[in-house]
């Protein structure tokens, strides 16, 4: 186990070290370092002055070494916008993203699991079939138009739920969180649930798969034969099996959720890191994009890391594979 | 099309495999609907110019009179806005048409050439194997573990924003697909004897990769194909919702609905509600299409 441990961490630092080298050759090589790193507004002497402190006059591999140590020290630069350092924005902004990720995966998960179960156990009942041509919608709806739709229906005509924004926040180790308050817990449900139609036709999917495929095997007709109750059967045999593909999908899904957050965050003004991207993208403000990609790219690797770690602890095969190689 | 469905009924006395595959398709009605559906679709967008009431690129024919008009309502030209206005006065049954236009222009452009781009790498990681088969695979790789929209961000990121970039990073970020699916296709072909006899021939290896490995290796990439352009559709639509694509004179479906983003709010939904139908019917039907292609082409379904 610590052998694979290591392993799959070095792994990990070595893509966290591909994606540095990506991101540092599309700002300083692809485009034009000088106006991506020093303000727009900046005169001729400003400019020279900052192209020696930034080193810019250095060969490449250096100015790459140069990054990287900065990166290190949680240097990603200052935004032109804010005037402050662009991690600590990103910082700043995270809670709230992080808040609608894990609101949409528990969406995805107490919708999409009864319903896939459902489905796998009565295949061919019509109500089945309508959840599978709702997954199949979910699939194909873009998430941006579905949360217009969303606000619409739920805040324009209805009036039910805010439109925008985050709310009342309450305060929790020192960061706000919109779920701590009734008032923000009503703004955060329909993006929260914009942001989970994919994971739900997903979490659909696989449940019915399956359901279908476990229900077929030895062990659960045996604890049929045995006389167990078949809630018993369904809910303790079946899906703690199925539950491992489902755990691991959502699992690595986390991390494309937080990257699809831009797209519902813009929707919603939701203020959270993806909102900010956008932001600074339309204003080319770098060193805060340069920042996202750093932190995103980290956080994803991070998740596929414990997913990974995760599963071989679930599903004793794995360490078993990887011993054997 | 309708005329070559029906004449490859079964009662036809030769049957070829391109009328056996016309057949199959033909089963699945739902399929076949689709597949109306999007030829109507590509049509109206190719002929939008002797279609549309209203150029809606030439602001000469805009008035800013006619904004926000109920669709229904008649405009200052004399003809009637079915699907209402935006902002500017463009109608919105004309702007939604010449809008299909650059969607599918985008997502048909960005769909091929990351094929070309994908299906050469993947014939030549399947054929060469080795240290290029991995190289290749770890790029694959390393792209697919990637959600799109963050590749997208990052490629637009550098490289700014406009409708070329756009299409850059549709191909960056789907080649990768296309890779896989002939890597994985080609790996079991090349070990057929047809391939054997093609080097015994010793015909020059890009003879062999393209004209005996990759037509053998053509109905998954059909199937990747068609399911790509529906995710590059709705990619790009994604992007220029965000402002990052087209430019706002020339809007596509995406920046349509964007453009309706704050009339919503004062209950004028006209504006994002159509484009959105629009987008989604494409997708819906290529997807269902694709589908079909799928069941039809996958030859483990093969009565």
């Amino acid at each position: 186990m610590t052998v694979y441990l290591v392993r799959r961490v070095l792994q990990a630092l070595l893509v966290v070290l591909a994606m540095s080298l990506i991101v540092f050759i599309g700002v300083y090589a692809i485009g034009d370092p000088v106006e991506i790193l020093i303000s727009p507004d900046a005169d001729q002497i400003e400019r020279e002055r900052a192209v020696q402190a930034l080193g810019l006059d250095l060969p490449l591999w250096q100015q790459y070494a140069v990054f990287l140590t900065k990166a290190l020290q949680g240097d990603l630069g200052r935004s032109f916008v804010y005037n402050e350092p662009a991690l600590k924005l990103i910082l700043q902004r995270m809670p709230a993203t992080m808040e609608l990720a894990f609101g949409a995966t528990i969406f995805a998960l107490i919708i999409g699991l009864p319903l896939g179960l459902y489905a796998g156990l009565r295949p061919d009942s019509r109500f089945s079939r309508i959840i599978m041509a709702g997954s199949i919608l979910g699939f194909s709806l873009p998430t941006f138009w579905v949360g217009l739709m969303l606000i619409m229906v739920f805040a324009v005509y209805l009036g039910w739920l805010p439109s925008t924004g985050r709310g009342e926040t309450g305060t929790l180790l020192g960061l706000r969180w919109s779920f701590l308050t009734w008032d923000g817990l009503r703004h955060l449900a329909m993006p929260a649930l914009n942001l989970s139609l994919f994971k739900i036709s997903l979490v659909i999917r696989l449940t019915r798969a399956g359901v279908r495929e476990t229900m077929l095997m030895d062990y659960v007709k045996f604890a049929r034969a045995k006389g167990l109750s078949p809630a018993r059967v369904i809910f303790v045999h079946v899906f703690k099996n199925i539950l491992i593909p489902v755990v691991t999908v959502v699992g690595l899904e986390l991390g494309s959720t937080i990257a699809f957050s831009v797209v519902t965050e813009s929707v919603f003004a939701w203020p959270g890191m993806g909102k900010l991207i956008i932001d600074s993208i339309n204003v080319l403000d770098r060193p805060v994009i340069v920042a996202y990609l750093m932190m995103i790219v980290l956080i994803f690797i991070a998740i596929n890391l414990i997913v990974d770690l995760t599963y071989s602890l679930l599903d004793p095969r794995v360490r078993l594979e990887s011993k054997g190689t | 099309m309708s005329d070559a469905v029906i004449s490859a009924k079964p009662t036809d006395k030769v049957e070829t495999p391109f009328r056996r595959f016309v057949s199959e398709f033909a089963e699945n009605k739902v399929a076949l609907g689709a597949l109306v559906v999007f030829i109507i679709i590509a049509l109206l967008a190719i002929f939008a110019p002797w279609i549309t009431p209203q150029n809606p690129y030439d602001l000469a024919e805009l008035d800013i009179m006619d904004g926000r008009m109920e669709p229904g309502t008649v405009g200052g030209a004399g003809f009637t806005f079915l699907l209402g206005t935006d902002d500017q006065g463009r109608d919105m049954l004309s702007g939604i048409i010449y809008g299909l236009r650059i969607s599918l222009t985008v997502g048909a452009g960005s769909a091929l050439v990351a094929c070309l781009i994908g299906a050469s790498l993947g014939l030549l990681a399947a054929y060469a194997g080795g240290r290029t088969d991995s190289v290749i695979m770890r790029l694959v790789d390393l792209q697919l573990s990637f959600p799109t929209i963050l590749a997208a961000l990052m490629i637009l990121a550098f490289l700014g924003k406009g409708i070329m970039n756009v299409v850059i990073a549709l191909v960056l970020v789907e080649w990768a697909y296309y890779a896989r699916t002939v890597r994985g296709t080609a790996l079991v072909e090349r070990r057929r004897e047809y391939i054997e006899a093609a080097q015994c021939l010793a015909l020059p290896t890009h003879r062999v990769l393209f004209c005996h490995l990759l037509p053998n290796c053509l109905p998954p990439l059909i199937v990747v194909g068609t399911m790509q352009v529906a995710r590059a559709i709705a990619l790009e639509a994604t992007l220029s919702f965000l402002g990052l694509g087209v430019p706002i004179t020339e809007p596509s479906l995406g920046l349509l609905i964007a453009n309706g983003y704050e009339y919503m709010l004062s209950g004028k939904y006209w504006i994002s509600f159509y484009p959105g139908i629009a987008l989604l019917i494409t997708i819906v039907a290529i997807n269902l299409v694709g589908d079909q292609l799928r069941d039809v082409l996958n030859p483990r379904l093969k009565k």
